[in-house]
């Protein structure tokens, strides 16, 4: 019983997943055809790409709040690149490269000044913002359309950021699934203590966590930008909460320890796309939105605590019952 | 035959406190030693020396006849020595072959080499006897198979020898019996090993030649035939200990009934358990790890609910968490007593106080007098024969283990239960400071307290209990009443409900 439940806490995102596809399917009309279920997939791709990252510091019991404002400082350096006349191919490069350095950043905050990942992160989630206004000087740049056109180009017939999507979401599944590293970092998150006595470099390996997370959030911040064409000093605003939920709701812990890349993270950022999605289908209240999102956000939080507390439970239980044991027990 | 390792005039010290003071001594290779010795006696230090976790300020190792000094755990198990430490080291949400080559994952360039670990943490799981596939998730197996799932680690090193620090503490006695086959057959094959333990009865048994330190020299040692439990603890102790328990005066048990448990239930945890406590009774409570005894304790301290039941004291109904239990006059000294008994950065008097703070604040407002509180601490931790270096001001955690549980107990006599529910009071603690809790809860119960006393050590049940309960697999399997014990009848309904064990009775 309690297995069937945990089993059903652990899957709980393909349920929403459906529920929520049913719902807005039903209130508006064209909301599950081919066209727009590709679109919600294209459209929740840097969500997508920011939640592999996110796993990677969630895993080590960490948390970035920092992502969104990295891809505005990114965003903001690589606008103003492409208007000063650089090539597209060194502004990605740049976008890239500040992203690594923003996650090496927290890395260091956390590993050697020793400053609690929330905090350290909620620092440059603002020093990032303020960086990014500056930059941007607070007006929005529109990029070149051939910016655009990366958003909307195609290979073999398939979207550019929906192929960008799947090769991080492979890389980062396989990194953690399939390397040395990523065992151990699943190792780290469940002992930080434990992992350093087992022998693991745990402060390499927690930056290195940050890192990725960094650079997954320049990765998303491309997609983002390739979707939107300009750059706005509200880039990003708020993704670290998309980010973070959608990690959280395909199966990640915030307890670190636990949690996949695939299929969980793409499913958490599938599911809050088409919540955003839906809402705009049916002509919602844009006022609604915050309020809606916040639901999905405290409702993987929730989900997460559950899963904590039925593992807590059946490990609690110290022995199986056999059948004839719990037979007598409903007799008495 | 030359030694595997030699010992010559070790010393190491902290902070300028000397803690081994100059230890020499061989082992032979394929043998067996014992390491015995009070907290704080340098065993652990000792071993640190040799495991490689620390290193000594004067003194050589030699191993094989070559100099020995190894930098880090690392090195040492590269020259063949690894430790198997107390706290396991592993994870519950990794596989066993994860667990197994976490620092030393077989890899094809870039990868894990799935087939090749699988391949290999399988021919280690087979050395200790463990037939579970090697991608199962330790999470799934009981403490005791996780200690072989720790050995079996340490065999990967190949190591010439183990230590085992404490390591049958949470083990159930056939998983005992299971880790002493496996360190014979392993001393078959040629690997020597360390034994640190307080079971004395296990050192003796197991070991070939045994090792006792006391305040960080050697204090006694030869060939474990020459020695018995009396000769351990007399070198332990360094004075002639008479009786390992104190004289129990004879007395009869005050009739009225204080506490009363009808039909407790709690799928998968406890099942059918009623019973009473009388004032100045001490219950002892038996049973095999896992039978379900420290799940009672925190079912009646109103830790954990229970579906179905009834919990009275001195008649009235207990409801409700630990808060109102601790009013109407219960107490829990609990079993893991780093874990939830202390505070460990908290001072030793914080401690103390911890459960009576309320009780001692003065006026409206709360407010606490140290002038006021002194006294009240003084007085309970010299009751408690407590040991401390700064009155009580430095940090719980500084303290040996059996000072530690002294403060804890002295918190709970401060808090004057009537109920005061003892799990495994005496775990981890030198002898000197068990028989000092040993009278402390004789002179409880002399004065009218109800104590019922949880340990796995059958002696100390046998010795200080009234009344003894045996419970098995959840179930109250046996009552023995003063003078009918018998080890071999508790045994026997410790065993009872097994369904492993069909032929015994049950």
């Amino acid at each position: 019983m309690k297995r069937a439940a945990l089993l059903l806490l652990d899957h709980a995102v393909v349920v929403l997943f459906a529920g929520v596809l049913l719902i807005f399917g039903f209130l508006a009309p064209g909301f599950l055809s081919w066209a727009s279920l590709g679109n919600l997939l294209i459209q929740s791709s840097p969500t997508a790409i920011l939640a592999v990252g996110m796993t990677f510091v969630l895993m080590v019991a960490g948390v970035d709040l920092s992502v969104g404002a990295a891809m505005a400082v990114a965003a903001a350096v690589a606008g103003k690149m492409m208007l000063g006349g650089w090539s597209m191919p060194l502004a990605l490069g740049a976008m890239l490269l500040i992203g690594t350095a923003c996650g090496l950043i927290n890395g260091l905050l956390v590993t050697r000044l020793k400053i609690a990942a929330f905090i350290a992160t909620l620092g440059t989630l603002w020093l990032g913002r303020g960086c990014a206004l500056w930059i941007t000087e607070t007006r929005a740049m529109n990029l070149p359309d051939s910016f655009l056109h990366l958003g909307s180009s195609r290979l073999f017939g398939i979207p550019l950021p929906g192929i960008v999507c799947a090769m991080v979401l492979a890389a980062g599944h396989f990194l953690l699934e399939r390397t040395p590293f990523g065992r151990q970092l699943r190792a780290t998150g469940h002992s930080a203590e434990a992992a350093a006595k087992a022998g693991i470099n745990v402060r390499r390996l927690l930056t290195i966590a940050y890192v990725i997370c960094g650079l997954c959030a320049a990765l998303g911040g491309i997609l983002a930008l390739a979707q939107l064409g300009a750059v706005s000093p509200k880039f990003g605003l708020n993704r670290e909460f998309a980010a973070i939920a959608a990690a959280v709701l395909g199966g990640t812990s915030l307890f670190g320890g636990r949690g996949s890349v695939f299929p969980g993270s793409l499913l958490g950022a599938a599911l809050i796309q088409s919540v955003e999605n839906g809402l705009v289908a049916i002509n919602a209240n844009p006022y609604l939105y915050p309020v809606v999102t916040s639901a999905v956000i405290f409702l993987a939080v929730l989900l997460d605590t559950l899963r904590q507390r039925f593992r807590a439970g059946m490990t609690r239980q110290i022995f199986q019952e056999t059948e004839s044991e719990a037979n007598s027990a409903a007799v008495t | 035959m030359g030694a595997l390792l030699e010992i010559q005039n070790l010393t190491k010290a902290f902070h300028g406190v000397p803690v081994l003071r100059g230890v020499s001594f061989k082992i032979q290779p394929g043998g067996i030693t014992g390491l015995a010795g009070g907290n704080g006696a340098g065993k652990s230090t000792l071993m640190n020396l040799v495991g490689g976790n620390l290193r000594p300020d004067s003194g050589v190792m030699r191993l094989d006849g070559q100099v020995y000094e190894p930098a880090n755990s690392a090195a040492a198990a590269r020259a063949g020595i690894s430790f198997v430490h107390q706290e396991l080291n592993l994870f519950p949400n990794l596989t066993l072959a994860e667990n197994l080559f976490l620092t030393d994952f077989p890899t094809r360039g870039f990868w894990i080499s799935r087939s090749a670990l699988s391949r290999q943490a399988a021919v280690l799981l087979a050395k200790v006897g463990l037939a579970y596939p090697p991608d199962l998730p330790l999470e799934r197996l009981t403490p005791g198979e996780r200690q072989l799932v720790e050995i079996a680690k340490a065999l990967h090193g190949r190591p010439n020898l183990i230590i085992l620090d404490e390591p049958t503490t949470s083990l159930s006695p056939p998983e005992c019996e299971r880790l002493f086959k496996l360190v014979r057959a392993l001393q078959a094959e040629g690997c020597a090993f360390v034994f640190i333990s307080h079971a004395l009865g296990d050192v003796l048994r197991l070991c070939d030649h045994i090792l006792v330190l006391r305040d960080g020299a050697v204090a006694d040692q030869g060939a474990a035939k020459d020695f018995n439990i009396a000769r351990l603890v007399t070198s332990m102790a360094g004075r002639e200990v008479r009786q390992l328990f104190p004289e129990r005066a004879e007395r009869t048990v005050n009739a009225e009934v204080l506490l009363e448990v009808r039909g407790i239930n709690q799928p998968g945890v406890v099942r059918d358990i009623s019973f009473t406590l009388r004032r100045g009774e001490i219950l002892g409570l038996s049973g095999l790890m896992g039978a379900g005894r420290t799940e009672l304790a925190g079912l009646l301290f109103g830790l954990t609910p229970h579906r179905s039941g009834e919990i009275f004291l001195n008649g009235k109904k207990l409801r409700g968490g630990p808060r109102p239990r601790i009013r109407a006059g219960m107490a829990l000294l609990t079993e893991s007593r780093g874990e939830d008994g202390i505070c460990a950065g908290a001072s030793v008097n914080d401690n103390i106080l911890l459960a009576t703070l309320p009780a001692h604040a003065r006026g409206p407002l709360g407010w606490l007098s140290s002038a006021r509180l002194k006294p009240v601490v003084s007085d309970v931790s010299e009751s408690v024969h407590l040991q401390t270096k700064r009155q009580g001001g430095e940090p719980i955690r500084r303290l040996s283990g059996g000072n530690q549980q002294k403060a804890v107990l002295a918190r709970w006599l401060l808090a004057k239960p009537q109920v005061l529910i003892l799990d495994e009071p005496t775990r981890g603690i030198d002898a000197a400071a068990k028989f000092e809790i040993y009278q402390l809860i004789l002179a409880l119960a002399a004065a009218g307290t109800g104590v019922i006393l949880i340990s796995s050590e059958q002696e100390e049940l046998l010795a200080l209990s009234d009344r003894i309960l045996v419970m098995s697999r959840g179930r109250l399997s046996g009552e023995f009443v003063r003078p009918d014990f018998n080890p071999e009848l508790l045994l026997r309904a410790a065993l009872a409900h097994h369904h492993s064990n069909p032929e015994v009775p049950a």
